[in-house]
């Protein structure tokens, strides 16, 4: 595909010492779903965090929808808008309801009528199948419900890309299902995403590209049929073998 | 070891004793007897110290009873917000050492939260010099003892500042020197109420306005500059009043005597003193409260707010400072009610306060015990008032849980 919308060029990152990225060389195109794997300490939740400048990078080029992430503060603040996160946390305000977790950012940064903001709320939380928890406070809530709410919150800016950093690993087995079913329905939509997991039936299902990272490199990507059919590199083999054995 | 372990269930528990034994090994019956025998053993302890007392002040002839509150005091106070002189009763001395300690209490309060706010954000801030000026602060102020630092600023503004005589004038209208701060008030004539009125509807009309905004940003999202309008209605409200009720101009000055200055509005050194001294010194633990009550918020709330977008002083608004309130609250209290107390301190330079009025009444009186025992209880009521007004906020900020 021709018409990229995140493009890494030569990025690296160092935290202090470490050196969490190494000469990532990546594009996604509009539209693409990623699904990046690899053991814990990889780099793979810091090139997403990189993508809406959560991190920030050391050498290199980074570029969101045609805007070069730099120091400049309003570069950021458009990636921003245009790129929504789930995190594995959560990360809900326990401090506001549902319904202002999600229209908070619509009305203070978006400047969105608080009417408007809460219909569209509203149908974000329909579309997760949440809606009857509008009125709660986030710890009332379950955690499957919550990754739900939060997915809604950050849909409620309507991004071009989504961010998912491990957005099942700290829910309980049986909530996991239907988190996942909320992203495969996005996943449908025709948005960009990218998803740090190890759901690998998820990956098999809606991906288009699986990459596998490694040490803070990019050791191997492709469709998700030859990733786990023809894995190419040993270290790839090797870690498929330790999460797909059971 | 086998043989004894083999017996000792072998005997049931309730064979040994009767009715007396088993009330015993009731949890309820316990808890009770225990309260009872507490409650003898106070009562026991208080009585005989109340019959003690009262004893030895008979064999000494000293007179007790609260009868002398209604006998002329007698002495002069420095400084009052209320119309007091020496030939009133004890009573009324006492309530102007009271009004002079919640003079000290409010106006400390409030600026303490103020500045200690302040203070307490920017030690989070990213701004090197701030930030190093700011924990530098709060080092020096809350390492120092506080009745040294009262007794520092009293010196300062005692001895640095020139006398009456040569007082520094920044201002027009106002004097500094080693009697305090001058500065000039308006003088009340018929007139002020158009003034007074112009102001409440000022108010009025910024209160309304702020409603409008809020009503407008609900609508339609619009955000409406709030504040410099509502200053400028203040301002407009009250200049309007002051022309309607004729401009009444009539200023009391302070003037540069002979040796003194006279006229106009002052404040004794003794007030500025304490008043600095406990603000500075309890605004630097205030810092500290709100700084690692803004630090105790997660990080990935932050990261949450950033990535929404959320500019930083948004985050800090409506995101950090919500969360770090509860953590925040209770040990501000504390703060607020150690400043109450510490006002009593004031007595070391002379400032008339509760202590130091209570003190002058118990020489002249020798009614030691009446004296603490009325202390005690103002300090007590105050600092209850406080903390059950704080608890209220504090409940009001909890966040839900379940």
């Amino acid at each position: 595909m021709s018409d990229v919308i995140i493009s890494f060029a030569k990025v690296n990152k160092w935290f202090g010492q470490f050196h969490v990225l190494r000469d990532i060389d990546l594009d996604v195109a509009r539209g693409e779903r990623i699904v990046i794997c690899g053991p814990s300490g990889s780099g793979k939740s810091t090139l997403i965090r990189c993508i809406n400048r959560l991190e920030e990078h050391q050498e290199g080029h980074l570029s969101v929808d045609g805007v070069e992430l730099t120091d400049d503060v309003k570069a950021i603040e458009k990636v921003r808008r245009e790129v929504g996160m789930v995190f594995q946390q959560f990360n809900l305000f326990p401090h506001l309801t549902v319904l202002e977790n999600l229209t908070l950012a619509p009305t203070w940064v978006g400047k969105m009528p608080k009417k408007e903001a809460e219909e569209r709320a509203m149908a974000q939380l329909e579309r997760v199948r949440i809606a009857e928890q509008a009125r709660k406070y986030p710890l009332q809530l379950s955690g499957g419900q919550q990754q739900r709410v939060a997915i809604a919150r950050s849909l409620c800016l309507t991004p071009k890309i989504m961010l998912f950093d491990e957005p099942t690993s700290a829910l309980d087995p049986e909530m996991i299902k239907e988190v996942l079913d909320v992203m495969i329905d996005l996943a449908g939509q025709g948005i960009t995403m990218l998803c740090v997991t190890h759901e690998m039936g998820f990956a098999r299902s809606v991906a288009d590209r699986v990459i596998f990272m490694d040490q803070g490199q990019i050791i191997e990507q492709n469709s998700p049929t030859e990733f786990f059919a023809n894995p190419r590199s040993d270290r790839t083999r090797d870690f498929l073998s330790k999460i797909l054995s059971h | 070891m086998a043989s004894t372990e083999q017996q000792s269930p072998a005997t049931p528990p309730a064979s040994t004793g009767g009715t007396k034994t088993s009330r015993w090994r009731s949890r309820a019956f316990r808890g009770l007897a225990y309260q009872v025998i507490l409650v003898v053993v106070v009562l026991l302890v208080g009585g005989y110290l109340a019959g003690n007392t009262l004893e030895n002040m008979r064999v000494r002839g000293i007179q007790s009873g609260f009868g002398f509150f209604l006998q002329p005091a007698g002495f002069g106070i420095g400084e009052s917000m209320i119309e007091y002189d020496s030939s009133e009763p004890y009573w009324k001395a006492f309530v102007v050492g009271l009004s002079n300690t919640l003079r000290v209490a409010v106006v400390g309060i409030v600026l303490t939260t103020l500045f200690g706010t302040l203070l307490g954000i920017g030690r989070l801030s990213r701004n090197f010099l701030l930030r190093t000026l700011c924990t530098a602060y709060v080092e020096l102020f809350r390492n120092v003892p506080v009745l040294l630092q009262l007794l520092m600023w009293y010196f300062v503004l005692t001895d640095w500042l020139p006398d009456m005589s040569a007082a520094l004038n920044p201002v027009t209208g106002f004097f500094l020197s080693k009697n305090g701060l001058s500065f000039p008030i308006p003088v009340w004539s018929a007139g002020h109420f158009a003034t007074l009125l112009g102001l409440g509807g000022g108010i009025a009309a910024a209160w309304w306005h702020a409603r409008r905004a809020r009503h407008a940003f609900e609508i339609s999202g619009a955000q409406w500059p709030v504040l410099w309008p509502a200053i400028g209605m203040l301002v407009a409200g009250t200049l309007i009043g002051w022309l309607v009720g004729g401009m009444p101009g009539a200023i009391d000055m302070p003037e540069r005597g002979e040796l003194n200055i006279s006229g106009g509005g002052a404040v004794t050194p003794e007030f500025i003193a304490v008043t600095m001294g406990l603000t500075i010194y309890t605004a630097a633990f205030v810092a500290e409260i709100v700084r690692s009550g803004i630090q105790a918020v997660p990080r990935g709330q932050s990261e949450a707010a950033n990535s929404l977008g959320l500019s930083r002083a948004q985050n800090l608004r409506l995101v950090l400072l919500p969360q770090a309130m509860r953590v925040i609250i209770p040990p501000v209290t504390n703060q607020y009610l150690n400043l109450t107390k510490n006002s009593s301190l004031a007595v070391a330079i002379g400032y008339p306060d509760l202590v130091s009025i209570s003190n002058t009444t118990l020489n002249q009186t020798g009614r030691a015990v009446e004296c603490i025992l009325v202390m005690m209880t103002v300090y007590l009521v105050l600092s209850l008032l406080t903390a059950a007004l704080t608890n209220w906020y504090n409940t009001r900020m909890a966040i839900k849980e379940r």
